[in-house]
């Protein structure tokens, strides 16, 4: 639609089927790369073979075969459901907002799960991360509602802007909370200030494969909804206007594209903690590649999201050996580079 | 020291021996127009530039603003290239061409929008990349298209803000404002508004603003980027209607860009064809809109007709199911 | 229909129509000035008000009256020590960096045109704190170094993203994406920080990046008041630039304003303003975001509202503090958990109400 708009001259991007498909297999191949690095690199390299081998045949002494299985293979798999789940949420997040700012931490998931884990810990006395789960599940998402709830009070209901603004409000008041209960509560804060850098690894030590039972509900009817509303957010983009004269029920298609995000990045933080960067810049990684179309978008995002994540952890493997750096902050410290360098080419405003 | 209210008294535009020295430079640019376009009947300029004056007995003289060898590009694209164009003063001129040939970049060339790449625009012989910003704004103004009004803002202050160039730390806010805040009201018809909230106001409302806007920059030269988009055709017509009174009452040198063509034959004193961003023609409308540079300019099979109104040319398109009917004067 | 424009229908009366559109438009700028005296008037108003209720609270308001006595000459000291050297420094250091952050915050989101990009969700905040906690916990600091610290690595972060988002001219959104995106990347600094450190070295630094006031001394306030003095000329300077750049690029450029150098100008003076108060009392949280969309709502048009969000910046740190040193007994709780607590919700309030409020305005 819109591309054809543009003057001929310009040199529109190629945006063919093909175009997308072969972008599309270039990003499965990189994640193909990236999972095959995860499961064999680390404080103990793997040859590739060996890899493979502890997957088809496993031997259950084999040292190698036990590092990969019980420690390589479940933080991989975290990274690839968070990964995806933080990206199309991310994608959704902006398309809702028409922000390109937008990301689950700034609709508040991120500040209501820290602080109901929080919470959790000094009142609770809940310690066991796996215990962690419901109470940054029920943060996120609680959240998100007031956010959304409050924006669509006023006249002209959930605006871009109200939303934006409802959201980094929440953020303000959770964090006081938080921060207040930090500084009375030694043990929370020598707890939390663990779990609040976003990691894949010991997250419900022994109990990961419970952890992502648990919530694959969620995160399978969040991805489901989250597809069947992208044809809105496709009309969303050119206006609530326009999209309303379209035949759109705007509210609608905005409260469950909402709950959509919601159910996805409330998972992904109850699995893994606070991640920042991945939904703020996958979308922006995806655009200059597929356009403002959001089925390829959202397609997109279940491949080079959980790319990230899984990458970011890798790196920070590698690079703070023997120790090693949480994925959360490797995602941050490498993304903002990426981020800049897209911004700086690309003309992002087109949201 | 600049305390008088009204630009035009402040001797620019007649000082210097200045409209002799440039008559014959502006016969000098047609002829080079004309032989880039490759047309041999040379639209004859002085002629144009000339009717309007006599037409309007100008309360000033007007500005001369012109573009020599003038290239534009954004960032590493070339949009106009080693581009001549006159401007006649105290004309209306339009600019026309396809989508995407480098009119609203011409336009926010000649405003010094963008740093020319090669060349420069003249105003009344200086370049205007020496003048400093505030002093070209009070002589030149420019509406560009599709502006954004700031969230909540209202008429009377939107309008109030096109007196930044008359206004400095220490020349507060005077009468001389609230005036030509008031008849930039007026000539709009939007003195009812005032009080209102943009954000409210129906697109032609919304471009009447705007260009009250402009007029309370009170600037010499107005130029103007698709002022009629969006609008319905009676209010486009309002629109061009006050443009030429402007022009014709005052004296001011209005230059639009305009898709509609019959509208630009109508309204506007010089046409500037443009086509892959160069000069295609330029020249009165009767002249310029011909069947030929139509085809040649906008890849469009067109019949051209006495205008019943104006008698001016009117262009009739054809299309890819209509044929010229045999019968030229009672197509029907 | 109605509104046809009805140019001067006689001529002949030219004059006095002129003159009747001259007092509809003289009388519509005056009711928008009466408004915003009156709420600026509101607004001082309760600050002093909150101003008088912190110094006097707990029975001393004999002692703040011998105090503005000891001023002027007379008084018999009683309030000398209580409220000359604890409560009025404290009150005072509080109001600058209210009104700091509130200025700041509002020329961030006027000149980007994004009611997101305040200096703490930019990251220049976070500049401030890294640096902070990297003096804390790395390099074991305390004191006023701490502060200057938290002074350049602001000043160092504003300047990084400017410089960043510099491609022939700095773009709005672009500064407001890159400093989002630095934000990020400084925020995970932060976190590696306190995952690698002592527990009480991490309080210290928490503590320090909440913001709080503490119990400055007369020189501290003297130092803020000196560069919100320096700055505040430029402030009023900028403020008419502001008002076209609001208009979008293409139009204030073609209105006779120099873009680019006036968009440095408005972010330099934001930016020295917020690492000035980040110095002295940390970054408190969300009183540059928190103050412009308030006083906003609370004016009418579309001003920049610099007055009132310096006000609001004010009411909200003085409130804050207030709510913090007598709400829970036996804890005093740094300001910049409460300006959160307190600014978040009346944000939202408005957000949910405001809407209706402007209109019948």
């Amino acid at each position: 639609m819109t591309q054809t708009l543009r003057p001929a001259t310009a040199p529109a991007p190629a945006r063919t089927l093909r175009a997308r498909v072969l972008w599309l297999g270039i990003a499965a191949g990189v994640l193909a790369l990236v999972i095959a690095a995860s499961l064999a690199l680390g404080a103990r390299d793997v040859p590739l073979a060996v890899v493979l081998e502890s997957l088809t045949t496993p031997v259950p002494g084999d040292n190698d075969h036990q590092v990969v299985l019980q420690q390589r293979l479940p933080r991989t798999l975290v990274g690839l459901l968070v990964g995806a789940a933080l990206g199309v949420a991310g994608a959704l997040m902006q398309g809702i907002t028409r922000n390109p700012l937008a990301d689950p931490g700034l609709l508040g998931v991120n500040a209501g799960a820290s602080l109901f884990v929080v919470l959790a810990i000094s009142i609770l006395g809940v310690t066991a991360p796996a215990g962690y789960i419901w109470f940054a599940f029920a943060g996120g998402a609680l959240a998100t509602v007031v956010v959304y709830g409050v924006a669509a009070l006023g006249r002209g209901g959930a605006t871009p802007v109200k939303l934006a603004l409802a959201g980094m409000a929440i953020t303000a008041g959770a964090t006081s909370l938080l921060t207040l209960v930090l500084l009375t509560n030694t043990t929370a804060l020598s707890t939390y200030r663990f779990w609040a850098v976003g990691s894949l690894a010991g997250r419900g030590a022994g109990g990961t494969a419970d952890t992502i039972a648990a919530l694959a509900p969620f995160l399978l009817v969040g991805g489901l909804l989250a597809f069947a509303c992208t044809r809105w957010l496709n009309l969303l983009a050119m206006g609530d206007e326009l999209a309303r004269g379209l035949g759109v029920n705007v509210a609608r298609a905005r409260g469950l594209s909402m709950l959509a995000a919601v159910l996805l990045a409330g998972s992904a933080t109850a699995i893994a903690g606070p991640i920042a960067f991945v939904g703020l810049v996958v979308p922006h990684l995806i655009r200059p590649l597929t356009g403002p179309d959001y089925r390829w978008i959202l397609s997109f995002a279940l491949v080079l999201g959980p790319a990230l994540l899984v990458a970011a952890d890798v790196i920070g493997r590698l690079i703070a050996q023997p120790g090693e750096l949480e994925a959360g902050l490797v995602v941050a410290l490498l993304g903002a580079p990426v981020m800049i360098a897209i911004v700086r080419r690309a003309k992002v405003s087109g949201l | 020291m600049t305390s008088d209210v009204h630009p035009r008294t402040d001797g620019r535009g007649t000082s210097a021996a200045d409209p002799p020295a440039d008559r014959p430079r502006t016969r000098a640019s047609g002829s080079t127009n004309a032989g880039t376009v490759r047309r041999s009947d040379t639209p004859s300029q002085p002629d144009v530039s000339a009717d309007p004056a006599a037409r309007a007995p100008a309360q000033r003289a007007g500005h001369d603003l012109r573009a020599e060898g003038l290239s534009l590009a954004y960032e590493a694209r070339q949009v106009i290239a080693d581009l001549d164009l006159h401007l006649p003063r105290a004309a209306i001129t339009a600019i026309v061409g396809a989508n995407g040939c480098g009119k609203s970049t011409l336009l926010r060339g000649l405003a010094r929008l963008l740093r020319p790449t090669g060349g420069g625009v003249l105003l009344d012989g200086r370049s205007i990349s020496t003048l400093p910003a505030r002093e070209l704004a009070r002589t030149i103004g420019i509406l560009p298209q599709g502006p954004q009004a700031p969230e909540g803002i209202t008429v009377a202050e939107l309008v109030r803000r096109g007196r930044y160039p008359h206004r400095s730390w220490f020349q507060p806010w005077d009468r001389s404002d609230d005036a030509a805040v008031a008849e930039a009201l007026t000539a709009t018809g939007i003195v009812d508004l005032a009080g209102r909230r943009v954000d409210e106001l129906s697109g032609g409302q919304r471009q009447r603003v705007w260009i009250a806007m402009a007029l309370a920059q009170e600037p010499d030269v107005l130029l103007l980027d698709e002022p009629t988009t969006f609008l319905d055709v009676t209010h486009q017509l309002e629109i061009l209607d006050l443009l030429l009174e402007l022009n014709r009452e005052r004296g001011a040198t209005v230059v639009m860009v305009l898709h509609d063509l019959n509208l630009a034959a109508r309204y506007a004193d010089h046409l500037v064809v443009m086509r892959a961003g160069a000069v295609h023609a330029t020249g009165r409308p009767d002249q310029v809109l011909t069947e030929e540079i139509i085809a040649e300019a906008f890849g469009l099979r067109a019949r051209v007709v006495p205008d019943p109104v104006s008698g001016g040319p009117l262009v009739v398109p054809i299309g890819r199911f209509h044929t010229t009917p045999p019968d030229h004067d009672l197509p029907h | 229909m109605t509104s046809t424009p009805a140019l001067a229908p006689s001529h002949g009366t030219r004059a006095e129509s002129a003159n009747a559109v001259r007092r509809i438009v003289g009388e519509l700028a005056r009711r928008r000035r009466r408004r915003t005296f009156a709420v600026l008037s509101v607004l001082s108003g309760l600050v002093l008000a909150l101003a008088w209720l912190t110094l006097s609270w707990g029975g001393n308001a004999a002692a703040v009256l011998d105090y503005a006595a000891t001023l002027t000459g007379g008084g018999e000291g009683i309030g000398d020590f209580r409220i000359g050297t604890l409560r009025l420094p404290r009150l005072l250091l509080g109001a600058l960096v209210g009104a700091s952050f509130g200025i700041a915050g509002a020329l961030f989101q006027s000149v980007l045109g994004n009611p997101l990009a305040s200096p703490d969700v930019l990251g220049v905040n976070g500049g401030g704190s890294f640096a902070a906690a990297f003096a804390i916990i790395a390099l074991g600091l305390t004191g006023p170094v701490v502060g200057l610290a938290a002074f350049l690595g602001a000043s160092a972060v504003a300047t990084a993203i400017y410089l960043l988002a510099w491609r022939g001219g700095v773009a709005g959104y672009r500064f407001v994406l890159i400093g989002v995106g630095i934000a990020f990347a400084i925020n995970a600094g932060i976190g590696y920080l306190l995952t690698r450190s002592a527990e009480n070295d991490v309080r210290s630094a928490l503590v320090w990046m909440v913001g709080s006031i503490g119990t400055p001394r007369w020189e501290q306030v003297a130092i803020l008041a000196a560069i919100v003095g320096a700055l505040l000329p430029l402030v009023v300077a900028v403020r008419r630039r502001l008002l076209v750049l609001q208009l979008g690029d293409d139009l204030a450029g073609g209105l006779g304003a120099r873009v680019e150098p006036a968009r440095l100008t408005v972010l330099t003076v934001a930016v020295a303003l917020a690492a000035g108060a980040t110095a002295f009392a940390g970054p408190v949280a969300f009183v540059a975001f928190v103050s412009a969309p308030i006083a906003r709502r609370l004016l009418p048009g579309a001003t920049p509202a610099i007055s009132a969000s310096a006000l609001v910046g004010v009411l909200v740190v003085l409130g804050a503090e207030f709510a913090g040193q007598h709400f829970l007994p036996g804890l005093e709780v740094p300001v910049g958990i409460i300006t959160g607590a307190v600014g978040a919700p009346y944000l939202l309030w408005l957000l949910a109400t405001g809407d209706a409020q402007e209109r019948s305005a």
